[in-house]
């Protein structure tokens, strides 16, 4: 049981973007608590091994599929606080994290999607752009995020929807400057596609390697660099026609 | 004009806190954080000419504001900095570099990835100068405390 909690906890914040050193420092703050002595945790991108010592046999939880959601980190850390501070017993928190693993606390589509656009209009003018290319760029901005997110749906191939995503940008932006409603289309792209930049593996990736967690500091890095292609390449394919 | 840049980081920070799911009440501190970051950007770009250090800057302002909060709160520190780091990154300088490698003027285009990639390495040292100067001045502070007591 304390076992498992750990894992799960783990598990829940690895899929929800936290960084790999904060994961391993959770899972032993709680085995701790459950006086489980000589843990060993492994945390990489995609999967968790766990070692509690003899008697206990070592478990590996494979980890699929990875989004970004910091308030699910939020709620497992709080979780694991409380058991630490014994506000919780340790059923209490396995059933908690259940119950976390299972809720969907993510903000309606519709309101990412604004939120997409309203990011992309704002850097428009913060990157020295015109106010006139302001609604091309939350257009551009609010497709292009719509677009990722669907066909990460359909295909759950990353790097395709990105470069489909930000391929539409340009296409969106290079219309909206042939029919007049945009000037300069550079910072039209260039604002549109901030919500697609993968931010949180940056940060993560820097951190990660800086605790000197290297296979997943690197490995977060590939996954950032290869975003960044994918959001380049879109781009790119509607400058060379 | 600095009010406007201010409202509108805010807004962007505030507006990719949405996008990475933050918990509603923190929405106004991401956005807080994204502001102090961006005008210290900002300031520095103009005062010094050089996107290197002021990115360096920001990024320290934006990671030394995450972790107080962080601790204010009982938090993890990405729910903060993750959307503050965003206004810094060198979003244009890589689009400029894309650009000129598709219009096969490679040399341009190696100009603009070099800086891309400083301003990207000078915002992860901002990041972590600042986690360590956190952590000394705590522990020395916790220390402290262990003493009189």
């Amino acid at each position: 049981m304390a076992i498992d909690c750990c894992l799960l906890a783990g598990r829940l914040m690895m899929q929800s973007g936290a960084e790999t050193y904060r994961v391993e420092d959770t899972m032993s703050r709680m085995a701790d608590t459950q006086e489980l002595s000589a843990t060993h945790s492994f945390v990489t991108p995609t999967g968790i091994i766990f070692s509690p010592g003899s008697p206990h046999h070592t478990k590996l939880v494979r980890i699929k599929n990875r989004t970004t959601d910091l308030e699910k980190v939020a709620l497992v850390n709080d979780v694991s606080r409380k058991l630490s501070a014994d506000e919780y017993t340790l059923e209490e928190a396995y059933s908690k994290l259940l119950e976390i693993e299972k809720v969907d606390v993510m903000f309606p589509l519709w309101l990412q999607v604004l939120a997409a656009a309203v990011v992309s209009g704002c850097f428009l003018i913060m990157f020295e752009g015109l106010w006139i290319d302001v609604p091309a760029a939350f257009v551009a901005g609010g497709i292009g995020y719509i677009i990722v997110t669907r066909i990460h749906e359909l295909t759950r191939v990353k790097f395709f929807a990105e470069f489909v995503g930000s391929l539409f940008i340009g296409l969106i932006g290079f219309g909206a400057v042939q029919i007049g409603l945009g000037t300069d289309l550079d910072k039209i792209i260039i604002g549109s596609v901030m919500p697609l930049v993968p931010g949180l593996l940056i940060t993560n990736a820097v951190r990660d390697l800086m605790a000197g967690h290297f296979m997943s500091g690197l490995s977060k890095g590939a996954e950032a660099t290869l975003t960044a292609f994918a959001i380049g390449a879109g781009v790119a394919l509607v400058f060379s026609f | 004009m600095w009010i406007i840049q201010g409202v509108l980081s805010f807004l962007a920070s505030a507006g990719f806190g949405i996008i990475f799911n933050t918990p509603k009440k923190m929405l106004f501190y991401c956005g807080f954080v994204g502001m102090t970051g961006w005008l210290v950007y900002r300031a520095f770009n103009i005062y010094s000419d050089d996107p290197v250090q002021a990115s360096f800057l920001g990024a320290f302002a934006v990671a030394v504001f995450a972790h107080l909060l962080a601790k204010k709160f009982r938090t993890p520190m990405i729910i903060f900095s993750v959307a503050g780091i965003i206004p810094l990154v060198p979003g244009g300088m890589a689009y400029n570099a894309m650009r000129h490698i598709v219009e096969n003027d490679y040399l341009n285009a190696i100009s603009f990835a070099t800086g891309a990639f400083m301003v990207s390495g000078a915002i992860a040292m901002g990041l972590v100068f600042a986690e360590v100067m956190i952590q000394i001045i705590f522990r020395n502070t916790f220390g402290r405390r262990n003493k009189t007591e």
